[in-house]
Formats: structure tokens, sequence, C-alpha cells
């Protein structure tokens, strides 16, 4: 288990290469260790539709935790399993899927999101634009589906832009809490759900973040994701 | 583990509605809820919790969960009454996380109080003190193992003290679940981050320590010796 969210790394890394030549690598591990990744934008640049309040305490608080909160799970279960004992380390393993799921749909996160005055915001163009049209029916639908599939959630989650890797094709799907998207599904595009992603700023008015958040998505990596997953 | 068979007896008056003995029954008027008032003002739970969380947690998110529970009964009527049975299904969901929201949210506004009231004092609660000192040996280990439940929770939900036959026991539901089946809720504690975050930010430690200083336990009182029956009559009249 602890090798699989390890092995996502390169993709990760890749991803964001893909986007900035002078990206600092994203996500480090050293001797297996999660780190917190670098933004490759200031914490202010998703102004005014994100603020800088937000942003910092989401990174540096929010993500850090999950990070901590899978290098102890992965300690506990390395210690478990010197020990021969599979009991312990199983018990870890709703820890390992919350923290390690927090690690990696917030890489994913960062990563899809841009300063509007950059990559952010617009629509996306080339292959990615024309499965847009053809599975979702046009850009606007997909919009406005994922936008109500957000406002669904109940309690905390996530929604995101998949696709199937077996037919290629585009849907939605949400995850509650910190559940990653993991098997068929390829995630493109992740949309963080969690009150503590807007509620300094938009309070109970989420919708008005789900409206928000399309002015600085990362096109340029959904797209790069979406070539990559084929 | 949550046995919903027993979810619709905390609102009977909806149960009448839909399931009523007249051969019309979906014609009756559905039960509109409203939202509970709050036994103190939104200013009132300072320092502990901000008049600004107050005003939003009551006046917004659960007139939310009123307003959505209302329109998702309407719709849930007409689809009765078209006997269009997908609709219904596709309702149930929407019904149960609304109605969880009211009801927990009027629990808890009931289980809180002004930090200088005797209220807040565990003196308020002699009978309750007894057994929790036999559950759990003292009231700071029952504090500290109940402290450690709400932060462990992984999202949004709930941390309730609850009376279990003759017992007590913590436990846990998931973003709008009440406490249903058997239990008797005395004590909950709302742990979605709207609950604090304005206030306390990422910092929910500190919003769960502060929470003991507001906790009203002459309503855990009350609902542990009076039991559930009680319980759920008295909370009828703020729903
Ligand atoms: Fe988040
Ligand atoms: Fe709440």
């Amino acid at each position: 288990m602890s090798s699989a969210l390890l092995r996502t790394t390169p993709a990760l890394r890749g991803a964001l290469r893909a986007g900035q030549a002078s990206a600092a690598v994203s996500t480090s591990f050293v001797r297996g260790k999660a780190t917190l990744p670098d933004l490759q934008y200031d914490y202010g640049a998703l102004e005014p539709h994100i603020s800088g309040k937000i942003m910092e305490l989401h990174h540096k608080k929010h993500h850090q935790t999950y990070v901590t909160g899978l290098n102890t799970a992965l300690q506990t279960i390395a210690e478990a399993e010197s020990k021969g004992d599979a009991a312990k380390a199983a018990s870890v393993a709703p820890l390992l899927n919350f923290h390690g799921g927090g690690h990696i749909n917030h890489t994913l996160f960062w990563e899809n999101l841009a300063p509007a005055s950059r990559e952010g915001g617009g629509e996306p163009d080339g292959a990615l634009k024309k499965a847009i049209s053809q599975d979702f029916g046009s850009f606007d639908t997909f919009r406005k589906q994922m936008n109500a599939a957000l406002a669904g959630i109940q309690g905390s989650g996530w929604a995101w832009l998949v696709k199937d890797k077996q037919s290629g094709n585009l849907g939605l799907v949400t995850r509650a809490n910190q559940d990653p998207v993991t098997g068929n599904y390829a995630p493109l595009l992740g949309i963080d759900a969690w009150e503590h992603a807007y509620y300094l700023q938009y309070e109970n008015r989420k919708a008005e973040y789900f409206e928000a958040i399309w002015n600085v998505i990362n096109w340029k990596t959904v797209a790069s994701r979406f070539e990559k997953s084929a | 583990m949550v046995n919903f068979a027993n979810f619709w007896q905390y609102i009977a008056p909806l149960q009448t509605a839909l399931s009523g003995d007249q051969f019309n029954a979906t014609k009756m008027a559905v039960q509109t809820y409203k939202l509970t008032r709050l036994p103190y003002l939104h200013d009132a739970l300072e320092p502990h919790i901000s008049t600004q969380i107050m005003q939003l947690h009551h006046t917004k998110h659960h007139q939310a969960y009123v307003n959505n529970l209302n329109s998702a009964l309407q719709a849930h009527a007409k689809a009765v009454e078209a006997g269009d049975i997908a609709a219904q299904v596709a309702l149930q969901p929407v019904i149960k996380f609304n109605a969880g929201g009211h009801i927990n949210h009027a629990l808890f506004w009931y289980n809180l109080a002004p930090a200088d009231l005797p209220d807040t004092k565990i003196d308020a609660a002699p009978t309750l003190a007894v057994e929790i000192d036999k559950t759990w040996g003292s009231f700071d280990n029952f504090k500290k193992a109940f402290s450690d439940v709400l932060l462990k929770i992984q999202g949004s939900g709930w941390g309730w003290l609850v009376k279990d036959g003759q017992q007590l026991r913590i436990v846990t539901t998931k973003d709008q679940d009440p406490v249903v089946g058997g239990e008797v809720p005395l004590i909950g504690v709302d742990m979605w981050e709207h609950a604090y975050y304005l206030q306390y930010l990422n910092g929910k430690a500190a919003y769960v320590e502060n929470i003991w200083n507001v906790i009203n336990w002459k309503t855990a009182e009350s609902r542990f010796v009076n039991g559930r029956e009680d319980v759920f009559e008295k909370l009828k009249a703020l729903l």
C-alpha cells in the first residue's frame, strides 16, 4: 500500500515539469518520507479568487498535517512489519488512506491551479477540449455538472474530472473526505470542497467559491494529465 | 451500525403526512420545519465561540438544512403523488442529510450554554457525573477520551456522549448522520470546520479544549435522567 503511494511520485513530478521548466521537485521523498511540495506560485497569486490567507493556511498547515500524518502512518507500518505484527500494520490502513489521500489530493490540486494572470482560467483546447465536448456535450455543460457535483457533496470531500483508463471516456466522480481517486480512473482535475478551502473568504456561500475557482484552473496541467493517462 | 429504521421516529409529523391512514394521505400538507430558536444570544458563548461563528452557523448553515429539508419533503410528497418511485429513492439521501443536520444542530444548541451559567459546571449533572466517574474513572479522564475521539474524526462529523441502555459511550457520526437506534444523545459536538474555522482556523484542538467551557451539563443531566422518549419529545418542539 505504501509503495503504491510512493509510485505516484514520478507522475506528479512529470506533470509539474511539463508546466514549469524551473520548477523545484514537487513531491520529494527522502528515504521514503513524504515532504510538503513547494507551490509554483505565491500564496497571494490566486487572488481575488482564492485569498492569500486561505492558500497559506491550506498549504502550510492543512497539507503539512497530511504529510506528517502520512509519515507517521508509514513509520508505524514499518515498525509493525519489522516485528511481524500484521494486525498492527493493518490497523493503520484508515490513517494511511486519509493522510496519504490528503497528500496526493492536495499535491494534484496545487498543480491544477494557476494564477488567472498566467495559465489559470479560460477553457481547454486541443484533444482535451474535444474529449470534453464529446463526453459532456459542451465545456459549459461540463462546468455546470462539476459544480453540481461539488454542491452535492454531503460533508467534506472532492470532485474530480477523471479519465476511464480502459474506455478513455471522461467522467465526474466525487470522493468523501480524503479518499484518493484510484483504480481504473486517472484524476485529471480536482477541486477541494472541504470548508477549509473557502470558508475564510466565502463563509457559507460555497457556490460562489465553486464559481470563482474556474478562473484559476490550470488547463495546461489538466491537458498534460489527459495525454499521459492514455 | 447506524439504524435508519428508527430515523423516522425523530420526525413523527412527517411520518403522519407520508403514511397517514387516510387514503389521500399524500395530498395532506407536508410538515414544514423551522429554524430552531436559540436559548441564548449569538454572542453569549464568547470568547469560546465567536459571535460571527454563531451567527453564520445558526442563521446560515442551520437555516440551509431546514430549507433543504423542507424542499426535499415537498418534492418527495409530489413524487409519492405521482407514483414516481425513482424520484422518491433519489430524495432519501437528501432528506436524511438535511433532517440529520436539523436534528443535530438543534440538539447541539441546547447542549451549549454561556460559560458563566452554573449549568456549564459538571455539578449541574449529579447523576450523570457519577456514571461518568464509574465509566472513565474521573471527569478529567472522560474529557480527555472525548477530546481524543473528536480530534480523530476524519472529515466532517459529530462526536457524541450517548447513553446506550444503562451505559455511557462516546460515538461519532459522519457528516450529518444523527444518533439513532436506542441511544440517547446527551452531548453533541459539531466537528465540521464551519463550527470553528473563523476563530480557530486549523487549530481544532483549541476549539475542542474551549468547548468544555460552554457545555450545558444541566441539559445533559436531563437527557440522561429522562431518557430518549423525553429527549425527542422536547426536540420535536424545537424543529
Ligand atoms: Fe484541503
Ligand atoms: Fe454545524
